[in-house]
């Protein structure tokens, strides 16, 4: 993939697909490293399917749900020094606290390292496509964060304003263009 | 600053716009996000539909909604239009500008572009 944002959007809608109802997308910077964290509640994966997730040609031929989505990042994190690692837990096995923890490690300063791309419009398009769902967007830096919580607009807006018009997703696209501006600013 | 009052504004608005969009017999786009499509530049396929259906008026008659992978991983970024009534309409390697296209001839002036369909490019 051209830009990192794109995996975001890729490992989100497996996410989704999983029937989360809240999906967490974390970015951390710290120096030299970026984290990416994809957290998710939905109905989880058994051990050894995790151990599928990961292995691109163990994946394509047994769980062709899954894909090369995982296996791309894979990549992506260790082409420049740093990991991705899944951790998952079956709603079969804990019925309250179950989901999918997809956690890369990226080293920024290696020549092989993608750029995050545009990640406003990562946001803005699985809202979009997913607008009764939730997601937690933030992106921490040394000067400061970038959030978004669509509970929280879903809440102001009540019931009969789905999140995926047209008015909405512009203002939320619009008011992360204005975090980010902030923190350049700084 | 983005103010939480502009979005009590957009509710408000919206209330007279849930009203209009009953009973409408749309158009209903459909964009292929899964890896394939993403990789391919979906997303911003995705973003020209939903800008260009808001800006040109359509939002009361045309819909754009997100799917996974349609199976013909080679064309994306694929783009389904269902209207009833008519053939579903597929089309291929879509960009961001022939989705443009799309809005202003077909969903507006009711034209398939022809050349952009996988019809096209199978021959």
């Amino acid at each position: 993939m051209k830009e990192l944002s794109l995996n975001l959007l890729d490992v989100a809608e497996n996410s989704v697909k999983a029937g989360a109802t809240l999906t967490e997308l974390l970015l951390t910077e710290e120096q030299n490293r970026l984290t990416m964290v994809i957290r998710d509640d939905g109905c989880g994966m058994s051990a050894e399917t995790v151990a599928k997730v990961i292995d691109p040609f163990y994946t394509t031929r047994t769980t062709r749900k899954v894909g090369l989505g995982v296996p791309f990042l894979k990549m992506e994190a260790e082409q420049t020094g740093g990991s991705l690692t899944v951790s998952s837990t079956e709603a079969s096995a804990d019925p309250i606290c179950h989901g999918t923890t997809l956690t890369a490690v990226f080293y920024t300063d290696h020549v092989d390292f993608t750029p995050l791309g545009d990640v406003i419009s990562t946001v803005t398009t699985l809202i979009q496509g997913h607008p009764d769902t939730d997601f937690l967007f933030l992106h921490t830096t040394a000067k400061g964060e970038v959030r978004l919580a669509t509970c929280g607009v879903r809440s102001l807006l009540g019931e009969d304003v789905c999140l995926g018009e047209y008015e909405v997703i512009k203002w939320i696209e619009a008011y992360l263009k204005e975090q980010y501006g902030d923190l350049q600013g700084i | 600053m983005k103010s939480l009052a502009e979005l009590q504004a957009i509710k408000d608005r919206m209330k007279d716009k849930v009203v209009l969009r009953e009973g409408t017999d749309g158009i209903r786009v459909v964009v292929g996000m899964a890896t394939c499509g993403i990789a391919a530049g979906a997303r911003p396929v995705l973003n020209a539909f939903v800008e260009g259906v808001n800006n040109g008026g359509l939002a009361g008659k045309v819909s754009v909604s997100q799917t996974g992978c349609i199976g013909i991983c080679q064309y994306e970024p694929v783009v389904e239009v269902f209207e009833s009534g008519k053939d579903k309409v597929t089309y291929v390697k879509m960009t961001a500008e022939k989705a443009q296209e799309v809005v202003e001839k077909h969903l507006k002036g009711g034209n398939v572009v022809t050349e952009y369909t996988i019809g096209a490019y199978d021959a």
